[in-house]
């Protein structure tokens, strides 16, 4: 959402670049020679685990965007209980009346990718180029940053934007 | 009183018999970052934040328990201790569970404060998810130590303004909690007052009013209390 | 009693002692104990009970022998006769001892050779009592000599003179940091301020060490006369010692001590009737290595919870309830008769330039002679562990010796001919310690090593500064990861870069010395932490890394 509030700026950026992958595009799979990433969000499964390794392949500037990806943020919340298998029975299993539900096995099945013991962050996983935290990073420190990015510029890009 | 004379960062200064080097600094805008440190109680030195160098000395110093000796040269923020106060922040972030976005503390928080003015965008050690219960027994307030950063601020206040000593240490190490009486939940405390001290001074979301949206920041007000109390003077 | 009194009990009990012929010692220090050394005590006494044959026979409970893994020992002394020394002493072979003993054909079993080299090379002066006394009796030390110092400082010197003679001796510190005793104790007799205290340190946290703990069990009159020195030099009037819990056997001793001492006028009121009054009282800890600490150790002793302070003032000006204090160690306190006795300056004729004197040392760990053992300052390590240690057993190799326990280092076998002194262990990234001395065969793994001491630090900081708080967390966290074979290059670079902050900016001496370990591996060992690092390889065969490599990075 605070991606979209850059607004009409949003036309300006999208000018300069080509936007080649995303959620809300119907493209299946993540294309080559990428120069910019943004990755939202931790790293919460198996699924996760093979995407980020194939983004990090392909791409030339990583950025970890937003508190979730750079802590694992409310994602992360779950870590204290250290298994997957807990969080599934909770969410899934023992509703509010008592009655047993039918968990997803926590080993995963062909439709459903397993859930890690422990979501973590986009660094304990590959390397980031750039951090910008922020829950949500501010719209004018998202239009800076990707303008200086595709100007060039990479470092000191860091500071923008504050955890929270 | 005999006067004394210093520099801190080549600037010299002048500093009565009392002061110690974080007030002389202070006292002249410079800012020497602290966590545990709060104006009215007697310091702790356990944050570690306001080590400082004098020249000649080997050892780094704490600031805030160092007396502001006639002649040493003070350095605030060498390349060294910016980066030693930098890796105390991210210890700090991942000792326990501090999660910025949903705490009642958000944009009001001393730890927060203290990432930012650092530019500490990631933590480079590993988050070690201790699974910590919050007390919410008491009918006013809540204590998360989730949130905690062991200042003892809360301990200190109660025992030294309130007169209470409601809160203490218990155990040691990564295992330290800070606890009410004997270890039993807050609500049930016989020695509590319920005077809210404790709230006002912790830097971080740890104790806050049930169902306060945000946290209060006041670092002046044992100040306040203390000239009234002494001097029966109600003024800000 | 005053001290002409003493001088005649003194003259008793030699007398006595010329008297007896014979004399049966078992260790009955804490090891020897748990060996079984109280059954071989009762088989004595009752053998001897038996055949009423045999007069002039003591039996006497002594202390720590020093040669541990052999206990129970059982030592005989004959007047006329050279020593003889049993190991493994059981009540069979006790009894045999009573019932041959008249006919001075002793049994051969279990006998340990005349010049045991385990003894041969050692040099007492703190030990100087061990098997000669029984632990229980203050009749055997003051005939030994004991109380001789009080009596001469009382009667002939003044604090001054006192203090004199043991900046003398060059004394230093045993504790740990080697501070000098002289100048620690001068610096306490000049605080101005009323009620000041004397204060032993006998909280011997450091795994693997137990000094301390022998001392006081084997003789704890030497401690009490130190400190009661001590009082006078300084001019307190109150003690106290401070015992961890883990010692009970200690702890009683002392107290029977105390309370001899107390009847006999060296101890209380008007002390051998001069105008000089001090008490001691003992003090438990609770186990937490932190209370060592001396700024931790006063709060403990005031009833607070045990976290250190910073420093300065120190306790010498602000101490226990704001006096000045002095705080010093067991084995210092012990060292204090002799220099009275024979004057600092013949103390000081023991050992190198800046370290005088012995030190005792706790030999754990891959080495023969596991015990407690005594030698002068500057004897080098391959002599203290290969002549007097026996060296390495099941025919392995050294590979490195640990000293100064979770604070100190590693030393590798290129460092072995070090003579042994506080400067000397320094220069190569070690510390003299308390006397921990950990022997280590090529089966260790120096990354494990410092893993399980960043282990014991972290579970023993107090908590009250964070760079040792959470520092010791994540250091051990990395060592973790390379111990399981998932660590990167840039967990070493963390690694170090925490060392560092954690030493310097921590705010008492756990966690500044916390990363010594650390340091000291990779600076010895930095090859074996590579190894783990790039190759996901134990060199040593120790960790198991079923995880390894969970990614390349
Ligand atoms: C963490 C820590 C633990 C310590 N433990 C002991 C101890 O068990 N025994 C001891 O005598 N000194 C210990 N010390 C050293 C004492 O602080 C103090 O230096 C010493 O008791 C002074 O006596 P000395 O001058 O006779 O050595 C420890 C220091 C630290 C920092």
């Amino acid at each position: 959402m605070s991606f979209l509030d850059m607004d009409d700026r949003l036309l300006d950026l999208a000018a300069r670049m080509d936007l080649v992958y995303s959620p809300l595009m119907d493209v299946k799979t993540f294309p080559e020679h990428v120069d910019i990433t943004l990755v939202e969000g931790a790293v919460a499964n198996q699924d996760h685990l093979r995407q980020i390794a194939t983004i990090r392949e392909r791409t030339d500037i990583l950025v970890a965007f937003g508190d979730c990806a750079v802590t694992g943020n409310v994602t992360a919340l779950r870590n204290p209980l250290n298994t997957a298998g807990v969080v599934l029975r909770r969410a899934y299993g023992d509703d509010e009346a008592g009655s047993p539900g039918r968990p997803p096995r926590p080993g995963g099945t062909a439709d459903v990718p397993a859930l890690l013991d422990k979501v973590r962050t986009i660094r304990s996983c590959v390397r980031v180029d750039v951090y910008l935290p922020g829950c949500p990073p501010p719209a004018d420190v998202i239009v800076d940053v990707l303008s200086d990015l595709i100007a060039g510029k990479v470092d000191g890009l860091h500071n923008r934007s504050r955890l929270g | 009183m005999s006067v004394r004379t210093l520099t801190i960062n080549g600037q010299p200064v002048s500093a009565t018999e009392e002061q110690t080097i974080l007030d002389v600094a202070r006292e002249h805008g410079i800012d020497i970052p602290t966590l545990c440190h709060f104006d009215g109680l007697s310091e702790h030195a356990g944050c570690r934040l306001c080590l400082v160098e004098i020249a000649g000395s080997p050892k780094l110093h704490a600031a805030c328990v160092t007396p502001a000796a006639e002649g040493i040269e003070v350095t605030t923020h060498s390349d060294r201790v910016t980066a030693y106060r930098r890796q105390i922040v991210e210890l700090l972030l991942a000792e326990r569970n501090h999660v910025c976005s949903v705490c009642v503390a958000n944009r009001n928080c001393e730890l927060q404060d203290l990432a930012v003015a650092m530019n500490l965008h990631h933590v480079r050690y590993e988050p070690q998810d201790p699974q910590l219960a919050l007390d919410a027994s008491h009918p006013r307030f809540i204590m998360d130590p989730n949130r905690c950063v062991l200042c003892t601020r809360c301990v200190r206040v109660c025992d030294e303004i309130e007169g209470a000593h409601t809160w203490d240490v218990m155990a040691r190490g990564r295992r330290a909690m800070i606890v009410s009486d004997l270890n039993q939940p807050w609500g049930e405390s016989p020695s509590c007052t319920g005077c809210g001290k404790c709230v006002r001074v912790c830097p971080t979301g740890a104790l806050f009013e049930k169902g306060a949206t945000t946290t209060v920041r006041d670092p002046d007000f044992l100040t306040y209390l203390k000239t009234a109390r002494e001097q029966k003077l109600w003024i800000r | 009693m005053t001290s002409d009194d003493l001088d005649t009990v003194r003259a008793r009990e030699r007398a006595a002692f010329a008297a007896a012929p014979c004399r049966l010692a078992v260790c009955t220090a804490a090891g020897c104990l748990s060996s079984g050394a109280g059954a071989v005590r009762d088989a004595l006494e009752r053998t001897a009970a038996d055949g009423a044959d045999s007069p002039g026979l003591r039996i006497i409970g002594t202390g720590c022998l020093g040669l541990c893994h052999a206990g129970p020992l059982l030592r005989v002394f004959r007047a006329g006769a050279p020593d003889v020394t049993y190991a493994h002493a059981t009540p069979d072979l006790a009894a045999a001892v009573v019932r041959q003993l008249p006919d001075g054909r002793l049994p051969d079993e279990r006998q340990l050779p005349a010049m045991h080299p385990f003894f041969a090379h050692q040099h007492p002066v703190v030990l100087e009592n061990a098997g000669r006394i029984d632990c229980e009796r203050i009749e055997d030390y003051v005939a030994a000599g004991g109380y001789a110092a009080l009596q001469q400082a009382m009667t002939e010197m003044k604090p001054d003179d006192v203090i004199r003679e043991v900046v003398a001796s060059g004394l230093r510190g045993r504790g740990g940091a080697g501070y000098p005793t002289g100048l620690k104790w001068s610096t306490v007799a000049k605080a101005r301020g009323a009620g000041k205290f004397v204060v032993c340190n006998a909280d011997e946290g450091d795994p693997g060490a137990f000094m301390d703990r022998s001392v006081l069990e084997g003789d704890p009159h030497r401690v009490i006369e130190g400190m009661a020195i001590a009082g006078f030099a300084v001019g307190a009037e109150q003690g106290y010692i401070y015992v961890r819990g883990e010692y009970p056997l200690a702890v009683s001793r002392l107290r029977v001590a105390i309370r001899q001492a107390e009847r006999m006028d060296l101890l209380g009121q008007r002390i051998l009737d001069t105008p000089f009054s001090f008490r001691i009282d003992v003090r438990i800890g609770a186990g937490a290595f932190v209370c060592g600490e001396e700024t931790a150790l006063i709060a403990s002793i005031e009833g607070k919870r045990g976290a250190p302070r910073p420093r300065p003032p120190y306790p010498a000006s602000f101490g226990l309830w704001g006096r000045p204090t002095l705080i010093n160690n067991v084995e210092t306190y012990a060292n204090i008769p002799p220099i009275i006795r024979s004057g600092g300056a013949a103390y000081a004729r023991l050992g190198t330039e800046r370290s005088k004197g012995t030190k005792v040392f706790a030999l754990a760990g891959a080495i023969v002679n596991t015990g407690l053992i005594e030698v002068p300052m500057g004897t080098s390590l391959r002599q203290i562990i290969f002549d007097i240690g026996g060296g390495i057993p099941d025919g392995r190799s050294f590979k490195a010796a640990q000293t100064g326990g979770p604070s100190g280092g590693c030393i590798p076998a290129s460092h072995l001919d070090l003579p042994v002194d506080y400067e000397a262990l320094a220069g190569i990234g070690s510390i003299m310690g308390s006397g921990g001395l950990i022997v280590m065969d090529d089966r260790s793994c120096m990354v494990d090593v410092a893993r399980f001491f960043m282990e014991f630090c972290r579970d023993e900081s107090c908590g009250k500064c964070i760079p040792c708080r959470a520092g010791t967390v994540q250091m051990h966290t990395l060592l973790m990861r390379m111990t399981t074979g998932v660590a990167a290059e840039r967990d070493l670079t963390l690694l170090e870069q925490l060392a560092d902050m954690v030493t310097r900016t921590s705010l008492c001496g756990l966690g500044q010395t916390a990363a010594n370990p650390v340091v000291s591996t990779l600076r010895h060992f930095r090859d074996e932490y590579m190894a783990h690092i790039l190759e996901h390889r134990c060199p040593a065969g120790v960790c198991r890394m079923p995880r390894a490599p969970e990614r390349a990075s």
